[in-house]
């Protein structure tokens, strides 16, 4: 039974109120554990398809006739068009088309950053379309360039009002307090560096207009396409069957789908609009920079009494202020806590979601804040983070939180430290170090699937959702085979056409799994449901196999539909984790190496720990990479991005990866939907960079406060480090 | 447009192409080869890894008239035993750089069919991988044989 209610929803920690239809979800939790199928190991469905490159990316996609777009960006930070000539460009050989600001969706007159999106022409091939961008014959006005996130905010140069949170009296707090410890703590600009680029095909056949493109939301594609075009959402046909790599990314339609969709309406023909690798690095989205000013006080005994932060999001252009307050906020039982984010509108690249937003930069400050307590407290770190166990969201309780199992799976890894630093030797100096992770994950509705089982026995979930890479087809596969009693290898999903298949959930927010997965449990009980009535029917008894049942069938199928039920009213769905790395740094070049991840996350039922231990082992070497190489620089001067090619950013190479021991509590959230099953993409990147300064200060005293942590930072902490020991360190305030 | 022979999988191919086009372009676009993948076009990130007589190279920087060789692509190489070691692994995510990584890992173990983890590190490092995979592919390369 369907049912309207207002409810919160949930989005990389965006929150708003909505009106939705829900259904109710009647279906008992599966037992704990593992299952026939669900909470085994199953290597992916189109594992094949890929590895043997056959699966079928937007890249590889070629449509007759099919046209190739390029962009002209600004080479300016901060400038206005003051006269554009699109004739030098269309005169080219090729060209079929050419369009100029205000003509497609993204193409604007006034270019925020260098790489603004600015005209794009269509050709037979992608060189004459680059040739034919160049010609483009652009007269600029220069602007001012603010590249500065704490001078835009003291402008009120921003995108949005700074949010503010206070409970408590935080400054009575720090008052009363026997240790005060604060910190700044930048950091970075990384790049997603998906390894499709950003790309989409566009064709109008009819008044239809079919939207092929590398995505992670095909729902959020058509309802954007078609707002911005004044169309009907049901004449936007999106597919998005294989994707290589999103990250948060992709999200969204962008200048380079309104570009082809333009195009290939003045042209009649389909059109392709693929970044190149230098346009990702300009103009494809960043997990944007900060900087963070924290203070935490705290009594002798080690209760936290009051924790204080100032953040500035470095947003760029355009983009969101991320929740880098929130890890601050929610990580531990404080009464008295005070942040304001400041979101900077500066003359640089956009920022786009980046697999936990915000909580991956602030979890850094934060953590390293908390070591630094612990430090001047003597407590233990791990005594420390447990004594100030939260109990309850600010208030509101958790649908599940298993963190204190977390910290009992990490307490053998935590004991290794003092065997790893023995290992130290004069150059080499090595340590432990930990930092925990909250994060959101919960999903919600809506999301459906159906479920369609033939007279040979095999059964197709059907949804229009995207698998990202992240192994959704067969995680799907197995619940569906799990509720309907057959064997997982006769299953197959059907997903990535929204014309062929209900609507589904975006593949970010960690929300894949627990927003889809209870649908497609739902539609296979729909499904089984029918079969064990028809085995009634034939007098066959109720645990007749499945393929027994429907072979009676011939031509007529079973057809199950579900969708994904309600949150728990007045519970705050999140997930944990703890992570423990073991480093050795070298003190005399700075050179620092991570050996040994131990990631303990509880997301609640795993469905498929093979796959989620791809999950973790992926968001640990993502971070490693954030931690330890990658920035992505912009001119100071002009505000140029310096760092176009995969050669200058850096991202980890297998050579640069530790051993990854992954560890899940794997306990089913008894509230959350019929699955009791949390999301996993994002958690394991939120507290590895912390983990690696704190085993960095274990191993050698000095204290990092910037990411990433170059060898020029390393040898600055050194130094600083043993400057304090010469100074003797400071008292207690 | 000028003439170039190839000699892919096996296979003879003469096609007109334009002076200048990459190997990578011609197979993707000529030949319909579209395992190979391009990621970066600037030879960085070995997605676009192909074997030339054996030894892997990048065909997104190499100009298909200079290709002196037989070229093997993933399309040649779909029955070899590293595939199922891939998929048993689970050494794909999004799977946009595996066959790059297969390509790679094939011409390593036809030249040491038993690579310690070091050698497997030393021949792969020059193939990325943004999701991640690498444990699962170092596991996939030790297991290839099993």
């Amino acid at each position: 039974m369907a049912r309207l209610i207002r409810t919160e929803k949930e989005v990389e920690g965006r929150f708003e109120e909505v009106w939705i239809v829900v259904e109710e979800d009647p279906l008992e939790q599966w037992p704990e554990g593992p299952l026939s199928v669900v909470g085994r190991d199953a290597p992916r469905q189109d594992g094949s398809l890929r590895v043997r490159g056959e699966a079928r990316y937007t890249a590889d996609i070629k449509l007759p006739g099919m046209l190739h777009a390029a962009v002209l960006r600004s080479p300016h930070a901060h400038a206005r068009v003051q006269r554009i000539d699109l004739a030098p460009a269309l005169a080219l050989p090729g060209v079929r088309a050419a369009i100029g600001p205000g003509e497609a969706n993204g193409l604007e007159e006034e270019a925020g950053w260098a790489g603004a999106p600015v005209a794009a022409v269509a050709a037979d091939t992608f060189a004459q379309a680059r040739a034919a961008v160049e010609a483009v014959d652009v007269e600029w006005e220069e602007l001012e360039v603010v590249l500065d996130p704490e001078d835009a905010v003291r402008r009120g140069l921003v995108t949005g009002e700074a949010r503010r949170s206070e409970r408590g009296d935080v400054d009575r707090a720090f008052a009363e307090a026997d240790v005060i410890v604060e910190g700044t703590y930048r950091t970075q600009t990384v790049l997603h560096n998906s390894l499709e680029t950003h790309q989409a095909i566009c064709e109008w056949q009819g008044d239809t207009l079919h939207v092929y493109i590398s995505t992670q939301y095909i729902w959020g594609i058509r309802q954007e396409v078609a707002e911005t075009l004044g169309m009907p959402e049901d004449k936007v046909r999106v597919v998005c069957e294989f994707m290589g790599g999103g990250f948060g990314a992709k999200n969204s339609p962008d200048e380079y789908t309104f570009a082809a969709a333009e195009l290939a309406r003045r042209t009649g023909r389909p059109v392709r609009c693929a970044l190149t690798r230098h346009e990702e690095h300009t103009s494809a989205g960043n997990r944007n920079s900060t900087i963070q000013r924290l203070r935490a006080a705290a009594r002798s005994d080690g209760t936290i009494l009051a924790l204080e932060g100032e953040f500035f999001n470095s947003v760029g252009w355009s983009g969101w202020s991320s929740p880098t307050e929130g890890p601050m906020r929610a990580l531990y039982a404080c009464d008295n806590v005070r942040t304001v984010t400041h979101a900077a509108k500066l003359n640089a690249p956009p920022m786009k979601a980046f697999r936990a937003p915000g909580f991956a930069e602030g979890t850094f400050g934060l953590e390293c804040l908390i070591e630094d307590l612990a430090a001047r407290l003597e407590i233990d770190p791990l005594e420390l983070r447990r004594s100030n166990y939260a109990e309850s969201n600010e208030g509101t309780p958790y649908s599940s939180k298993n963190l204190e199992e977390c910290y009992r799976l990490a307490e053998p890894h935590w004991e290794r430290r003092h065997e790893v630093r023995a290992r130290s030797d004069a150059v080499w100096k090595r340590g432990v170090g930990m930092a925990s992770q909250i994060w959101y994950g919960g999903g919600g509705p809506p999301s459906y699937a159906w479920v369609r089982l033939g007279s040979d026995g095999r059964a197709t979930v059907i949804t229009a959702m995207q698998d990202i890479g992240t192994g959704t087809r067969t995680a799907m596969a197995q619940i569906a085979a799990e509720e309907l009693r057959v064997p997982l290898e006769k299953v197959d999903v059907v997903l990535g056409d929204s014309a062929r298949g209900p609507y589904a959930s975006i593949s970010a927010g960690s929300s894949t799994t627990p927003s889809m997965g209870p649908a497609v449990r739902a539609a296979a009980a729909d499904a089984r449901e029918q079969i064990e009535d028809i085995a009634e029917q034939r007098g066959l008894p109720k645990n007749t196999p499945v393929e027994e049942v429907v072979g009676l069938l011939e031509e007529a199928q079973i057809l199950g539909k579900g969708a994904r039920g309600p949150n728990p009213t007045g519970m705050s769905v999140l997930t944990f984790g703890v992570h423990v790395v073991e480093v050795a740094v070298d003190v005399e070049t700075g050179e620092v190496r991570v050996e040994r991840v131990a990631a303990i996350h509880d997301v609640g039922r795993i469905i498929n720990p093979l796959g989620a231990s791809s999950q973790v082992e992926g968001g640990v070497i993502q971070g490693i990479g954030h931690t330890l190489s990658e920035e992505r620089l912009l001119d100071p001067e002009t505000g140029r991005v310096l760092t176009t090619s995969l050669d200058a950013y850096r991202m980890p190479t297998i050579a640069d990866v530790p051993e990854i021991v992954c560890e899940f509590v794997d306990k089913p959230d008894e509230h959350l939907t019929n699955l009791g099953s949390k999301g996993l993409g994002e958690p394991p990147i939120v507290p590895i960079a912390a983990a690696i300064a704190n085993a960095i200060r274990d191993a050698t005293g000095a204290e990092v406060h910037e990411l990433p942590i170059s060898r020029e930072e390393m040898l600055r902490a050194l130094e600083a480090a043993k400057e304090k020991e010469r100074r003797g360190a400071p008292a207690a305030v | 447009m000028s003439e170039v022979r190839l000699t892919v999988n096996g296979g003879e191919h003469v096609i007109d192409v334009p002076v200048g086009a990459s190997l990578a372009h011609v197979l993707r676009e000529e030949l319909g080869l579209t395992g190979t993948k391009i990621a970066c076009n600037e030879g960085h990130c070995g997605a676009c890894t192909v074997q030339i007589d054996g030894v892997p190279r990048l065909s997104c920087i190499m100009l298909a008239h200079t290709v002196e060789g037989e070229v093997t692509t993933i399309e040649g190489l779909r029955e070899h035993p590293l595939v199922d070691a891939f998929v048993r692994a689970d050494a794909v995510q999004c799977g946009f750089c595996t066959p790059g990584q297969v390509v790679s890992a094939a011409a390593l173990v036809a030249a040491n069919p038993e690579p310690t983890r070091e050698e497997i590190r030393h021949a792969m490092a020059g193939n990325i991988c943004r999701c991640g995979t690498y444990p699962k592919i170092e596991e996939a390369i030790l297991s290839w044989q099993d």
